[in-house]
């Protein structure tokens, strides 16, 4: 799982309001390089809620994204390699996903995260 | 890539082993799916450098077919353990990048606006009635380009009113009639195999 699909979850379990963004917990991950795609980072950045993607990439030990990032900063080479990097090139193979109000773990297996809900949760 | 490429790539890709019939788990062949999201790129653009999510992915062929095109980043959901395995093998086949959530779509909640194009053969609504429909109303809340899709050809009418009229859809084109190869895999299955009229949607949120 990239951060960037990370970016995308929230807690579906009734009756939640704060689901977003789950809290990362993991044990496994790799990197895996791909080629960076600067209009793609361009294009995507105003989309991407900035304090899950810090926090998440934290989580993994890269602590290199700055605290607050606005596009004016999409000039730098710098600052889109490192974009790039926590967004498209951390994988998170083993470890859980967190809801923020419940606490409920959705685990993730393989590089799958498991958001099917319980009974009593739909 | 071509055309013909990409459909042989998709040919030689795991399918069910043991399909299960509540889910209505159907392969998408590789000449529908090739065609899919082949006219998805070449006609529209809305494959390469996007965000793609493959909705009710079953074995990843629709995911594939994205990521071989060029897609940035491909995300395909299924509620189903034992697809999402098999998919993830096609994947690492390919030498692919692609993420998978389990998780019943209808009660999803996928957040803000990251999703560009969305490709999905959803379930017919043969075994619970409507579950098509929860999938396009989904679809096309979560998409910001585009929805391309399959149903069937009978339910035309009905899926364009639907699209319109109740889900917003700005937009409900049926690209082209395909005849959907459906192999004789479940025991209610009287005919080896049997042809079925389906239309091939593009629809705008």
């Amino acid at each position: 799982m990239r951060l960037l699909t990370h970016n995308m979850l929230s807690c579906n379990i009734k009756g939640v309001t704060n689901g977003f963004p789950l809290k990362l917990e993991a044990d496994k991950w790799v990197t895996k390089e791909v080629d960076l795609n600067a209009d793609f980072l361009r294009g995507i950045f105003p989309k991407i809620e900035w304090s899950a993607l810090l926090a998440a990439a934290r989580a993994l030990g890269f602590a290199e994204l700055p605290e607050q990032a606005d596009a004016s900063m999409l000039s730098s080479d710098d600052f889109l390699r490192r974009f790039h990097h926590a967004l498209l090139e951390l994988h998170v193979e083993e470890g859980a996903l967190v809801c923020p109000e419940t606490g409920r773990k959705f685990p993730i297996n393989k590089g799958i995260p498991n958001m099917l809900l319980h009974e009593d949760e739909v | 890539m071509k055309l013909k490429q990409l459909e042989g790539l998709l040919g030689g890709l795991e399918q069910f082993s043991q399909p299960k019939v509540e889910l209505e788990q159907y392969p998408t062949g590789a000449h529908i799916a090739s065609r899919m999201i082949y006219t998805a790129e070449s006609s529209y653009e809305d494959i390469s450098g996007k965000i793609v999510a493959d909705f009710g992915c079953g074995c990843g062929t629709l995911g594939i077919a994205s990521a071989l095109l060029g897609a940035e980043h491909v995300l395909g959901i299924d509620v189903d353990s034992e697809s999402l395995e098999i998919a993830g093998e096609n994947v690492t086949d390919l030498e692919l990048d692609i993420d998978f959530l389990q998780c019943d779509i209808r009660a999803s909640n996928l957040q803000g606006l990251l999703v560009d194009t969305i490709v999905m053969n959803p379930p017919f609504g043969t075994r619970k009635k409507g579950v098509d429909m929860d999938f396009l109303s989904l679809a096309l809340k979560v998409a910001s380009r585009a929805v391309y899709s399959l149903h069937k050809t009978s339910t035309r009418e009905h899926i364009r009113r639907a699209a319109l009229r109740d889900y917003n859809a700005k937009g409900a084109e049926v690209l082209c009639e395909l005849r959907y190869d459906v192999p004789q895999m479940y025991k209610f299955h009287k005919k080896k195999e049997v042809d079925i009229a389906v239309d091939l949607w593009r629809f705008v949120p």
